[in-house]
């Protein structure tokens, strides 16, 4: 009998140190004057590299946002600090860190993880807890398309990636005398989430122009070969040549249109800076045309971090080691100014109140503009598109933001 | 969905230099996954482990190919280094983990080799980061009916230095008296001990000279195509498709499987489209399977 009751008291004991335990996590969203932001990110695994680079940009903005006055809510002001969990790259680890982070930890502000995988994952633990989050980095569509009502994207999404290609060649088409719909497309894709995105987005244009996809192959994710595809591309010579699938496809793709000298006058391919397809294949990638969600050469501006360009020269003198900032970065960093922003307009920390401020954001940052769908998804910033021009990459599109005018045909040396 | 297929086919039937082409990117890439086959043909038949770490093996020599790439040692330099390096990597390797797996079940070497590979995986991750990586061999293509046909030297290259490797292995193991050996402790292992064989050592020879293979494609793998440190999945999945489709202890027949699938492949992908390409692979071994249950069975008859 004894040991039953001692059994009862600790637990007890354990029940009471649960409740103490979940009361301090109550209070945990806001300690003193600190607001507590939380994040599962990727610092381990195979999106270490990337998530590395949003934490970065987590941080730097946290760190502005703090030396530049914080937060005012209420008339007080109030830093930033951000907790993170290591999801070492997995789905299950991130949704099982976001559930931490909110019952624990007490978190009631969330920032997103990296990738559209990850953030498929956490999604639903925020929405269960009702917990707003702003996330930077998982771009798939079908993210708004399930009716959340607590996820907020500042960056464009994946259907947007390659379609301003369309429009583009539609365009060039038209300067030579021919019809956008004479515009024979040659399309591969990797059959993942992602790129099917990318793919849908692009076949919705060509409908649009009445282009015809004289090839159309959905590449598989354990294949490491493109040159059956090349080698139809070879047959059928197509004016528009568009390709998403990952570094690894980008950096196959480059490799196999050097072997094989490709001669279609317009190549579109996702992935360029993550496959480093520049400093690997040199020339030969000349007039390759990059999707991007951010470049520092935009005449973007906005508080706090000023102009597109200002951005990437205070990140880089924080940072050192960087030569380009990724907009992994860029991005991340513009998901806390909008936290702030609803802080400030909302000028409350009620969750609900909070969700409110953040549908009617509508502002101007160094990152573009940024204004949510009733889906989360900003609506406000253009893809843009660059061209690798002199081994740099240059703004060709849209015309309204570019720097240097695009290149057609490519003269890729082979 | 068939009107592509047609058009596809009917490309092929005008202008017969792309079947030509297609027939020898599938050599190419034959010619890669052979050799990954061949190694685990010898592993699994000889040991009967199933080395989940084939693949992460190929990735591994191909960041011995890209590091010694960035200390200025050319790629075709690279392949004997990483052959050698490999090849003590895999006696180390069986020391220390195979050697206490080999006489257990199977689900004891299954779960030690994919420990194994997830151990490989993460430490290059550490070490490389997870970016895709190439190694560029500088050299041209060859240009064949006026530009039609394109075949980059460095595939050429590879195409040979894998005939080469597979010739050598096969005189190897018919001539020598390592290669007799392992044949013996593979057709009976104790009958091997009875009569002076050093099975322990044959065991660690042959995982030593499969390391030693897969370190030597990926090589060829970073000359080719790219390398990331999670991509060994795929070179395992293909060298086990090959060694099933060739049949157990059947090692000339994993070489010509190996070009067989290769072949397959591209002509499938060409003509169905990608999206069918390993599919079509699959099938291929799906038949094969069926087709010899049928040998077995007119065996199992004559038998009875």
């Amino acid at each position: 009998m004894s040991f039953i009751r001692k059994d009862m008291r600790a637990l007890a004991i354990g029940t009471t140190a649960l409740v103490a335990l979940a009361a301090s996590g109550a209070q945990a969203k806001v300690e003193g004057d600190t607001i507590v932001l939380g994040s599962a990110i990727s610092l381990t695994g195979k999106y270490s590299t990337n998530g590395i680079h949003a934490q970065r940009g987590y941080d730097f903005a946290a760190k502005r946002i703090n030396d530049t006055g914080g937060v005012k809510v209420g008339g007080k002001s109030y830093k930033i600090k951000i907790v993170y969990y290591d999801d070492e790259s997995t789905p299950a680890r991130g949704a099982q860190l976001a559930e931490r982070l909110i019952k624990q930890d007490g978190v009631k502000f969330m920032l997103g993880p990296y990738s559209s995988g990850l953030t498929k994952a956490v999604a639903p633990v925020t929405e269960k807890y009702k917990i707003p989050m702003v996330e930077a980095e998982g771009a798939s569509r079908s993210l708004f398309t399930q009716g959340y009502k607590y996820l907020f994207a500042v960056l464009s999404t994946s259907e947007q990636y390659l379609a301003s290609s369309i429009a583009l060649a539609a365009e060039i088409a038209k300067k030579n005398g021919k019809k956008p719909s004479d515009v024979r497309v040659a399309m591969a894709f990797e059959n993942d989430p992602f790129s099917l995105d990318v793919r849908a987005g692009v076949a919705d244009d060509m409908k649009k122009y009445g282009m015809k996809a004289v090839v159309d192959d959905k590449l598989p994710r354990d294949l490491s070969d493109m040159t059956a595809t090349m080698t139809k591309i070879k047959a059928l010579k197509p004016d528009l040549f568009v390709l998403s699938g990952h570094s690894k496809g980008a950096a196959t793709a480059a490799r196999q249109m050097k072997e094989m000298k490709i001669k279609v006058p317009m190549v579109a391919l996702t992935h360029c800076e993550s496959s480093k397809i520049i400093d690997k294949f040199g020339a030969s990638t000349e007039g390759i045309l990059c999707p991007t969600q951010w470049s520092e050469t935009l005449s973007y501006e906005g508080p706090l971090f000023g102009k597109a360009s200002d951005y990437d020269r205070d990140f880089k003198a924080a940072y050192a080691g960087y030569k380009n900032v990724p907009y992994q970065t860029a991005q991340a960093s513009a998901a806390v100014q909008v936290w702030k922003d609803a802080f400030e307009r909302a000028n409350s920390f009620d969750g609900e109140k909070l969700r409110m401020a953040l549908t009617k954001t509508k502002m101007s940052t160094f990152y573009g503009n940024i204004k949510f769908s009733s889906a989360g998804n900003n609506i406000a910033k253009p893809m843009v598109l660059r061209q690798i021009q002199g081994g740099k990459l240059k703004v060709v599109a849209p015309l309204k933001w570019a720097s240097a005018k695009i290149v057609w045909p490519r003269k890729p040396q082979y | 969905m068939f009107d592509q297929i047609i058009g596809n086919l009917s490309v092929l039937t005008a202008a017969p230099i792309f079947a030509v082409d297609l027939l020898f990117q599938g050599l190419f890439i034959g010619a890669i996954f052979a050799l990954a086959g061949y190694g685990l043909a010898l592993v699994w038949g000889v040991m009967n482990v199933k080395n989940l770490a084939q693949g992460d093996l190929v990735i591994l020599g191909g960041y011995i190919a890209f590091q010694l790439a960035a200390w200025g040692v050319h790629p075709v330099v690279a392949l004997p280094i990483a052959f050698v390096v490999m090849f003590a990597f895999g006696w180390g390797i069986y020391v220390l983990i195979i050697r206490r797996v080999v006489e257990r079940d199977l689900f004891t070497s299954l779960l030690a080799t994919f420990g194994l590979s997830l151990l490989i995986q993460q430490t290059l991750n550490r070490i490389y980061g997870p970016e895709v990586q190439v190694v560029e061999s500088g050299l041209g293509s060859r240009e064949f009916a006026d530009g039609l046909m394109i075949v980059p030297d460095v595939r050429i290259l590879s195409l040979v230095l894998a005939s080469v490797l597979a010739a050598g292995i096969i005189v190897f193991m018919r001539y020598s008296r390592m290669g007799q050996a392992i044949r013996a402790t593979s057709q009976d292992a104790r009958a091997a001990r009875v009569l002076g064989i050093d099975t322990d050592r044959v065991y660690a020879f042959t995982y030593a000279l499969n390391s030693a293979i897969c370190g030597a494609t990926g090589v060829l793998v970073a000359l080719i195509w790219v390398i990331q440190p999670f991509y060994g999945i795929v070179y395992s999945i293909r060298a086990f498709i090959i060694v099933t489709a060739a049949g157990l202890g059947n090692l000339p027949g994993v070489i010509f499987t190996g070009f067989g699938l290769g072949i397959a492949e591209k002509y499938s992908d060409f003509v169905l489209g990608s999206e069918f390409a390993i599919a079509a692979v699959v099938l291929f071994l799906v038949f094969v399977l069926i087709w010899r249950q049928i040998q077995m069975y007119r065996v199992r008859q004559v038998v009875r």
